[in-house]
């Protein structure tokens, strides 16, 4: 059964996912290239972790063909630590995302993201591409008409191409067309090589050489959580964008443990925290990757390309990466949302944008996230507590309280103000069939308002409470009735 | 002679219209069929994920819009069924035609204006040139 497993995930479609992992692995090195860059660090850096990650997660991972490595959303977490600590604790950080991913996936937290709304991960998308576009900016300041025309021509190659083959990955023939200008015609551009050194090693076993204390701690873990967080979000939506693709399931908890191994190991391999990557796993499962081998031959892959090509690789112009990422911006961008943005409801915009907002303004996506689900926590409190109240005089003596809605501590301020306690009847009956109590606040509410109708000397019936809210009525009503009346 | 019909649809507006055109046909003959085909692709599995959550909601959603075109079928007394498929919208199409053998394949045009046609391609194009059955293209 479980061999039987293994073997569809991994041989089921050998031809299939052989190719898609060259396809893949070709894509990866301008966007593993240009994710360093963003980063601030060493173009190996997100080389060597989109080969581990790779690796690992074709073996641990939870969804069969879905590609991980180094993505933009977690270079985007780490500027600041590099430039303000250096590499070697954003390899430590890297270590702990890991252990943090991996006891996320554990403790079978990833249910919990279900309470991340809609809105704040088209936000957390949007801003995603928003920061990418806007990182490339600063390679254009100074420049000339000629780094210009090549982004242009970068572009050009990249949306055009695939009209007549989609065999190879258009960037890469855009990168290579563009590099073979640059070199050919012997243009001054800035290249890789000016951002930082290429090794042609593969990457070899080291601990983050920092100090064990814990100051160290306090300054990593604020980023490896957010780095955790992060990597999962966009890993679990991955997935399920894979799932739908593919029309099966997968393990989420599985995969969280698996990119916290993945990113562990990284980590001790000097690599940069990665997480899955929409744009990849889609390519991948286009160009008919399938199972676990597609995204092994993609690492495996890319190290051989790395070894290779790495003297061509320092000689990419920025303004061919600048154009891949461009285009990485235009492609993560969820351009249905802001079609839509007029049709969908008002709060919903409106954390949508205050998601984006923040990123964009914080520069770091978990604030966004944060600020996201916080504002919709408390657009969805209001629109939760609004309670409706119906009076009806059921003869002259006797009036009728209808109460509709849910009852607690956001609520019960509206309920109380909505009762008439001067009535001029014998008996006052409330009616919350179509209400349910929540909390001690709800039934404190009610307690108070039996009590004063009491001192009017106004007998109160509750009627229609429902099975759970009677319960809760039981437990809590009857320590603050002893106490309180 | 139109008894077994496939119609390919985006959801679009232009999927109504070929909808229509779809039902008329049917009514030439007694007891026609009409099969709904719609493809989900990538950047639809991106988007429909991105604001349906999990893959089970999404489902459901795309049910519930494909069922429109079903209650409209059957409303003219036709027998209908939805088949939901996945990958690239041509390329899928024109595989599960040529293995189904329809009387004759619907599509609906959307449209795209040139620059889009330029970058993305004609699905209908693509579709007219390689299935094998007779294609009515509602424009």
């Amino acid at each position: 059964m479980i061999t039987q497993k293994l073997k569809t995930e991994w041989l089921g479609n050998i031809r299939g996912d052989i190719l898609a992992g060259i396809v893949v692995a070709l894509a990866l090195i301008p966007e593993a290239i240009a994710f360093s860059i963003i980063a601030g660090v060493d173009p190996m850096v997100g080389l060597y972790a989109s080969f581990c990650i790779c690796l690992v997660i074709a073996f641990i991972g939870g969804r069969p063909g879905m590609i991980s490595a180094a993505t933009g959303a977690m270079a985007l977490l780490m500027i600041t630590l590099v430039a303000d600590h250096g590499i070697e604790y954003l390899l430590a950080a890297t270590i702990l995302t890991g252990i943090l991913q991996l006891l996320f996936g554990v403790f079978k937290l990833a249910s919990f993201m279900k309470f991340i709304p809609r809105s704040v991960m088209i936000g957390f998308v949007n801003a995603l591409a928003i920061l990418i576009f806007t990182s490339q900016l600063q390679h254009f300041v100074g420049e000339t008409w000629i780094m210009y025309s090549l982004v242009a021509l970068t572009l050009v190659i990249i949306y055009l191409l695939p009209r007549f083959t989609k065999a190879v990955p258009s960037t890469l023939v855009a990168i290579i067309v563009v590099t073979a200008i640059a070199i050919f015609m012997n243009v001054e551009v800035r290249t890789v090589g000016s951002m930082g050194n290429l090794t042609q090693t593969l990457p070899i076993f080291a601990l983050p050489n920092i100090p064990l204390n814990f100051e160290t701690l306090a300054i990593i873990f604020p980023y490896a959580l957010a780095l955790a967080i992060v990597g999962l979000l966009e890993s679990l939506l991955t997935a399920s964008i894979v799932d739908d693709m593919t029309d099966t399931e997968s393990d989420k908890n599985k995969e969280s443990r698996g990119q916290g191994i993945a990113n562990m190991l990284t980590g001790c391999f000097g690599g940069m925290a990665g997480c899955a990557m929409i744009g990849q796993s889609v390519i991948n499962v286009k160009s008919g990757g399938r199972g676990r081998l597609s995204t092994l031959v993609a690492g495996l892959f890319l190290m051989f390309l790395i070894i290779v090509l790495g003297g061509v690789v320092v000689q990419i112009p920025m303004a061919a990466l600048a154009g891949v990422m461009i285009m990485v911006a235009i492609g993560t961008f969820d351009w249905s949302s802001l079609r839509n943005l007029h049709k969908i409801p008002r709060t919903d915009a409106t954390v949508m944008v205050v998601t984006v907002g923040t990123v964009v303004y914080t520069h770091d996506l978990s604030k966004g996230v944060l600020a996201g689900v916080v504002l919709s926590a408390i657009f969805f409190a209001m629109k939760i507590s609004k309670v409706r109240v119906e009076t009806t005089l059921e003869s002259n003596s006797i009036k009728v309280y209808q109460i509709n809605g849910q009852l607690f501590f956001a609520s019960v301020t509206d309920l109380l103000k909505s009762f008439n306690f001067n009535d001029d009847v014998k008996k006052v009956i409330i009616d919350v069939s179509g209400a349910h109590l929540w909390d001690d606040s709800a039934v404190g509410a009610m307690d108070k308002i039996q009590a004063k109708y009491e001192q009017k000397e106004i007998e109160v019936v509750i009627r229609g409470l429902n099975k759970e809210s009677s319960l809760l009525m039981d437990k809590i009503g009857g320590i603050s009735k002893a106490s309180g009346h | 002679m139109f008894n077994k019909l496939g119609l390919a649809l985006d959801g679009s507006e232009h999927s109504h219209r070929a909808a229509d055109k779809g039902i008329k046909l049917a009514k030439l003959s007694t007891n026609a069929t009409i099969e709904i085909i719609y493809v989900v692709d990538g950047s639809q599995s991106k988007s429909d994920v991105l604001h349906y959550g999990d893959t089970l909601t999404v489902s459901r959603k795309r049910e519930e819009m494909l069922s429109i075109f079903k209650e409209k079928i059957e409303k003219e007394g036709i027998s209908s069924h939805i088949t939901v498929l996945h990958g690239l919208p041509a390329e899928t199409i024109i595989n599960y035609t040529n293995e189904t053998n329809f009387d004759c394949l619907i599509l609906g045009s959307r449209g795209r204006s040139r620059v889009q046609t330029m970058i993305l391609g004609s699905v209908s194009h693509k579709v007219m040139k390689h299935v094998k059955s007779p294609v009515l293209m509602v424009k």
